[in-house]
């Protein structure tokens, strides 16, 4: 059995994780709060958005539609972007974000796709790097947190503008931790380009169907100078959402890990105590013992 | 109380602004234009500019949008900015921080939105 001082000490340093890990978890907390507000506040901005971009996609001719609305017309190259944290001690957050690009890829690679990867974030990098190294196309870090800039987001969308301009991508995929609640993160794969139009939403929104709008400049540059913006929107939306899921996934980490050390520590004092009275029983029966034989 | 026109100013970060107003005048790509209840239905692209409000005949609110687009309805009037900055409460000395931040990290296009923004002031 470890002896007294062997236990003290690693008592001490149990509590002194707990300390740390119940400090992350406040501060996990406490920016959750604001990521979360982050992530609800983009939300008009976004389903305007879609609102504008529907009635007007269902305007638009496949023929003469622009690549970014419906895509090149083949289906043979998919970009990934896989948005993962820069840091890790969250739970299984970047975990499972690995696991489904994994899956995805491999899914892909099936049907004959050639599959590339856009990697944000520097876990999932990290963990990839060697089985893709081959197809992942760009690495962005420090693209997160509660004080993510839309230029960020821009030089995002630019590559990818930039890779569909050169015929190098059909689709464009992004993957990415959905944000359900505080306990609850959902992995989650959207199609940003072909862009998906909903028909029935005209019936739905307000006055869309209504009324027969007017385009200024005209229809085909409205939609041009949408389409960019809107992908760089749902970037940001999944950007904010993967945000306030890490922080969220971290905080329940935190969580299990200060209990985690409580129940430790609880065990730990209980071997130290009763160690302690061994001990003292040990001396005491050496003395009698020694009275004894006088 | 006259008709008027329900006006957002939406940016990704949040709602930046929502009013009801008299008339807005947006700076749209083919020229500035005057937005009153019962326009007719129109979708414009925007250009770099100040978008007017009016309430009960004069200017309340004036906003400095980088582009984005409009969208008129008879009664509302929504605006969509990627950057937008309230002439009314913005602070002369704040901008030309946030432009000095924007020139050190090469961001051209900020710093040419923050150059006008501070002139317009």
């Amino acid at each position: 059995m470890a002896n007294l001082k062997d236990l003290k000490n690693r008592i001490k340093s149990v509590k002194s994780t707990q300390k740390i890990t119940s400090a992350m978890k406040m501060v996990a907390a406490a920016k959750l709060r604001r990521a979360q507000e982050n992530a609800e506040a983009s939300r008009p901005y976004s389903t305007r958005m879609s609102a504008i971009i529907n009635s007007l996609a269902s305007k638009a001719s496949p023929e003469t539609a622009p690549a970014l609305l419906a895509g090149t017309g083949n289906d043979n190259r998919v970009l990934l972007i896989v948005l993962s944290a820069d840091r890790g001690l969250c739970g299984g957050f970047n975990g499972s974000i690995i696991r489904s690009t994994r899956r995805q890829v491999e899914s892909l690679n099936k049907e004959g796709k050639t599959v590339e990867l856009l990697m944000v974030g520097r876990k999932a990098k990290d963990a990839l790097q060697r089985e893709f190294h081959d197809i992942i196309v760009d690495t962005k870090e420090g693209v997160q947190g509660t004080s993510v800039s839309f230029a960020d987001i821009d030089s995002i969308s630019d590559i990818i503008i930039q890779r569909l301009e050169n015929g190098d991508l059909d689709r464009c995929q992004i993957i990415y931790n959905r944000f359900v609640s505080a306990i609850a993160q959902e992995v989650t794969i959207d199609t940003l380009i072909p862009i998906t139009i909903e028909q029935d939403v005209d019936a739905g929104t307000d006055d869309m169907a209504a009324a027969p709008y007017e385009y200024e400049p005209d229809e085909a540059t409205v939609l041009e100078d949408l389409l960019p913006r809107n992908l760089s929107t749902q970037i940001y939306a999944a950007i904010l959402e993967s945000s306030a899921s890490e922080l969220a996934a971290r905080m329940t980490a935190m969580d299990n890990a200060t209990r985690n050390a409580g129940d430790l520590i609880d065990r730990l004092t209980m071997v130290y105590n009763r160690s302690r009275q061994a001990a003292i029983t040990t001396e005491l029966i050496e003395i009698i013992s020694g009275a004894e034989a006088l | 109380m006259a008709e008027t026109t329900a006006f957002e100013l939406v940016t990704p970060a949040r709602i930046m602004m929502a009013i009801d107003a008299s008339m807005v005048v947006v700076p749209g790509s083919m020229g500035l234009f005057g937005a009153m209840p019962r326009h007719a239905p129109t979708i414009s692209t925007l250009q770099r500019g100040v978008v007017e409000v009016y309430v009960n005949g004069s200017v309340s609110n004036r906003i400095m949008v980088d582009g984005g687009i409009v969208d008129v309805t008879e009664d509302r009037c929504t605006v969509l900015a990627e950057r937008a900055v309230n002439l009314d409460n913005a602070d002369r000395s704040d901008l030309e921080a946030q432009r000095q931040t924007a020139n050190n990290n090469g961001n051209a296009r900020e710093e040419e939105f923050l150059d006008a923004a501070i002139s317009a002031l």
